[in-house]
C-alpha cells in the first residue's frame, strides 16, 4: 500500500472485460491489453519461479556457513558473502519464498476481511453500516505499521511465535481498513443496481446477494485492492523483520537488511551486503505497483498518457458516436 | 458545526480505540509478555512500590478483576504514567518520548510539507501536459521509488553521501560532541544539517502519492467545461492551470492526506533507526531489541495520538476549504 493514492472511482469489471475483449476476454487478454500490467505479472512471475526453483538456481544451503568472513562479489559467489560467511545469492533467491508467502498469505486474507466489512457493512446499511464503518474508520486512521510492531513484538515474547506466519498475522489485522473502504465505497452504488433490485424481489437470501451478485461486479476492484495489500504487506514484512520481529535465523530479505544493520556494514563498505535484499523488495513491489496503476487505467482509460493526435482521433469518434444516439 | 462534533466524536473513540488495544494486547499474547518484562526489570533494582505499579500496569495480578485492571490503567495513563523503560533504566517511558518527540515531529512534517508542496507541483504539471515524454516517464520512476522501503532508501543514502562522499554526517540529530543544544546558531546549523539526509528520505518515498493523485485528479478536471470556457477566454495558460484546474483538484489530495500521514510517520521511524536519529522510532527500536514492552506499548500510542492530532487538524484545513462539508450538504 504504498503507492495508495490511485484513484480507484468507477472501476467497473465489466468495462475492463470489455476492452480486454479485442484479445479474448480471458485473464491472459487482460494482461496484455495493458503494458503496465505485463511487465508487473511478468516480474513478480519472475520472482515466483525464483523462489520455488532455489534449490534449482544454487548448490548452498542459504543458512549454512561456506567461507570465512564476508567476501566481496565473485564469480563462485555473485552476490558475495554474509558477514557469517553465508552465500547471499543463495539467501536471495531462498529469502524470496518468505517474502512471497507472507505477502500472498497477509493478502489473501485482508482481502477476505475486506470483502467482509466492505460489502456487508455497505449492503445492509443503516446501524450495520454505522457500527462497521465506525470499525474500518478506526483503523484506517491508527498508524498500521507501528500497531503492527506493537503485535509482532508483544508476540515475540513467546519465542514459538517468532516467525514468518505470525508476521502475516500481524500485517493481515492492521491492513485490512484500506481496502474495506474502497470495496464500501463501490458496494453503496451497486447496490442501487436494478439486477440487485430484481434479485431482492425474487427473494434471494441477503448473502447470496452479496457474494453471488455483488461481488461478482467488483472483481477488478478486490484484484486492484489485493495487489495494493500485497505491496503493503512484503513491505511491511521486510521493515518487521528488519526491525529483528522475524525469525532472524533463517534467510530472508529483511533478515538480510536486519544483519546488515547490525553489523554496520555500511561504514565499512560491504555494499553487497545489503543492495541486493533492498532492491529485490523495490523492485517486487513496483512491479506490484504498476500492476495496480495499470488495472486503474483499464478502468478509468482517461488517467493514461496518450499521444495527443490519439486523444482527439478518439474523441472525434465518441462525439460521432454521440450524435448518432441523439439523432 | 454538527459535522465538526461528528468529527470530534470519531476522533475520541479511535483514541479510546488505540487506549484499549494498548490495553488488551499485551493480555491475549501468548507467552505473557507482563511476566517476561517483569522478570526482566526484577533483574535490575526497583521498589516493591514501583513493582506493584508495574503488575496494575499490566495486569498481572489475576486476584484484581478485569475492569479494574482496566480502570486503573485509564488512570495511570491520565496521570502521564507509561511504566518504567527497562531499556533505559531508570527511566520513565514517558520523559524518554518527552525527549524524542520533537525530533520525530520536526522530522515528519517538514518532510510532509516539502513532499506535499513539490509532488503536488509535479503532479500538476504532468497532468497539465498530459502525453509528454515526462508524463510518461515521471510517473513510473516515482512509482519504482515508493516502492523502495524507506529504511533502504536511508541505507543507500547513507553509504553514498554520508560514508562515500562525507557531504553529510552518518548519524544522530545533531552533533553531539561540539554543540550544546539551545536557541544558537551552530546547535540549529547542525540539527538542520543532520536533518538533511533523513528528510529526503521521506520525501522520495512519499513523493509518487502525492504527484499521482494530483495528476489523476487534475486530468480529471482539466476535462471539465469551466476549464475549457477559460480557455476559451483566452486566459493566460499559467492562470488557467493554477487558479480555475489545480484549485478545484487539490481537495483528493488533502483528503488523502490521512492516509498517507500514516505511511510517512512509518517511514520516519524506520528511517530514523538508520540514522540514530533520536526519535520515537529509535526508541522504539530499542524497546523492540530488548523486549521492553513498556517502551513499545508507549511509542505507539505517543504516535497514534500524534497522527490522530495531524488528521483532525487537515480535516479542519478541509472545511475550511470546501465549503460544501461546511454546510453539512
Amino acid at each position: 500500500m504504498q503507492v495508495t493514492n490511485l484513484t480507484h472511482q468507477n472501476i467497473d469489471s465489466s468495462s475492463i472485460l470489455d476492452r480486454a475483449k479485442g484479445r479474448g476476454s480471458s485473464i491472459l487478454g487482460i494482461i496484455t491489453s495493458n503494458p503496465k500490467i505485463a511487465i508487473g505479472v511478468g516480474v513478480v512471475a519472475f520472482f515466483v519461479l525464483i523462489a520455488l526453483a532455489a534449490p534449482l538456481l544454487t548448490p548452498y544451503d542459504p543458512n549454512a556457513t561456506i567461507v570465512t568472513g564476508s567476501l566481496p562479489p565473485s564469480p563462485i559467489h555473485i552476490f558475495g558473502t554474509t558477514g557469517l560467511g553465508q552465500d547471499m545469492f543463495a539467501q536471495i533467491v531462498y529469502g524470496a519464498r518468505v517474502s512471497l508467502t507472507v505477502g500472498f498469505v497477509a493478502a489473501i486474507g485482508s482481502t477476505a476481511l475486506q470483502v467482509l466489512f466492505g460489502l456487508t457493512s455497505a449492503y445492509f446499511g443503516s446501524l450495520v453500516d454505522e457500527v462497521l464503518s465506525l470499525l474500518i474508520n478506526v483503523f484506517l486512521v491508527l498508524p498500521g505499521l507501528p500497531l503492527a510492531i506493537v503485535l509482532a513484538s508483544l508476540a515475540s515474547a513467546n519465542a514459538a511465535s517468532k516467525n514468518e506466519f505470525v508476521i502475516a498475522l500481524v500485517l493481515l489485522f492492521t491492513s485490512w481498513s484500506y481496502g474495506a473502504r474502497v470495496l464500501r465505497a463501490q458496494t453503496l452504488s451497486l447496490r442501487e443496481r436494478e439486477y440487485v433490485a430484481a434479485a431482492r424481489a425474487i427473494g434471494e437470501s441477503s448473502l447470496r446477494i452479496i457474494f453471488a451478485e455483488i461481488l461478482p461486479n467488483e472483481v477488478a476492484l478486490v484484484a486492484s485492492t489485493f495487489v495494493g495489500t500485497f505491496v503493503y504487506a512484503v513491505g511491511a514484512e521486510v521493515a518487521l523483520e528488519f526491525l529483528g520481529l522475524g525469525d532472524t535465523s533463517k534467510a530472508s530479505w529483511g533478515v538480510i537488511l536486519y544483519w546488515a544493520q547490525n553489523n554496520a556494514v555500511l561504514i565499512v563498505g560491504k555494499w553487497w551486503q545489503f543492495v541486493p535484499a533492498g532492491l529485490c523488495v523495490a523492485v517486487l513491489c513496483a512491479s506490484l505497483a504498476f500492476i495496480n496503476i495499470g488495472i486503474d487505467e483499464l478502468a478509468n482509460p482517461r488517467l493514461r498518457s496518450e499521444k495527443m493526435a490519439k486523444v482527439l482521433k478518439r474523441k472525434k469518434d465518441i462525439e460521432g458516436v454521440l450524435d448518432e444516439h441523439h439523432q | 458545526m454538527r459535522y465538526l462534533l461528528r468529527r470530534t466524536g470519531f476522533y475520541l473513540v479511535a483514541l479510546w480505540a488505540a487506549v484499549t488495544f494498548n490495553f488488551i494486547i499485551p493480555r491475549l499474547m501468548p507467552g505473557d509478555p507482563a511476566e517476561a518484562y517483569i522478570a526482566k526489570l526484577q533483574t535490575q533494582q526497583v521498589t516493591r512500590a514501583q513493582l506493584a505499579a508495574i503488575r496494575a500496569e499490566f495486569g498481572v495480578n489475576p486476584d484484581v478483576p478485569i475492569w479494574k485492571q482496566y480502570f486503573d490503567y485509564l488512570s495511570a495513563l491520565l496521570h502521564g504514567q507509561l511504566g518504567i523503560a527497562t531499556s533505559q533504566f531508570p527511566s520513565q517511558v514517558s520523559d524518554i518520548l518527552r525527549q524524542s518527540l520533537p525530533w520525530t515531529i520536526g522530522l515528519v512534517g517538514a518532510s510532509v510539507i516539502l513532499s506535499f508542496l513539490i509532488g503536488t507541483l509535479v503532479g500538476m504539471v504532468i497532468a497539465w501536459r498530459r502525453g509528454s515524454w515526462y508524463d510518461t516517464a515521471v510517473p513510473p520512476i516515482l512509482t519504482f521509488l515508493s516502492a523502495v522501503p524507506y529504511f533502504w532508501m536511508a541505507l543507500a543514502l547513507v553509504y553514498v553521501f554520508a560514508v562515500g562522499l562525507n557531504w553529510f554526517p552518518t548519524d544522530s540529530g545533531y552533533d553531539v560532541f561540539n554543540v550544546t543544544p539551545g536557541w544558537n546558531i551552530d546547535f540549529i546549523t547542525s540539527v538542520i544539517q543532520h536533518a538533511i539526509l533523513p528528510v529526503i528520505t521521506l520525501v522520495i518515498g512519499s513523493l509518487a502519492g502525492w504527484v499521482l493523485t494530483m495528476r489523476n485528479t487534475m486530468v480529471t478536471t482539466l476535462a471539465e467545461d469551466y476549464v475549457v470556457m477559460a480557455q476559451a477566454k483566452g486566459l493566460p495558460e499559467r492562470r488557467v492551470m493554477f487558479n480555475y484546474a489545480a484549485r478545484n483538484a487539490i481537495l483528493p489530495s488533502i483528503t488523502s492526506f490521512s492516509i498517507s500521514l500514516g505511511l510517512v510517520v512509518s517511514g520516519a521511524l524506520l528511517t530514523e533507526i538508520v540514522f540514530n536519529y533520536p526519535g520515537i522510532g529509535f526508541a522504539l527500536f530499542k524497546g523492540v531489541q530488548s523486549d521492553d514492552y513498556a517502551m513499545v506499548e508507549g511509542c505507539f500510542l505517543v504516535i497514534a495520538l500524534a497522527v490522530l492530532i495531524a488528521n483532525f487538524l487537515s480535516e479542519l484545513v478541509y472545511v475550511f476549504l470546501d465549503p460544501r462539508v461546511r454546510q453539512g450538504s
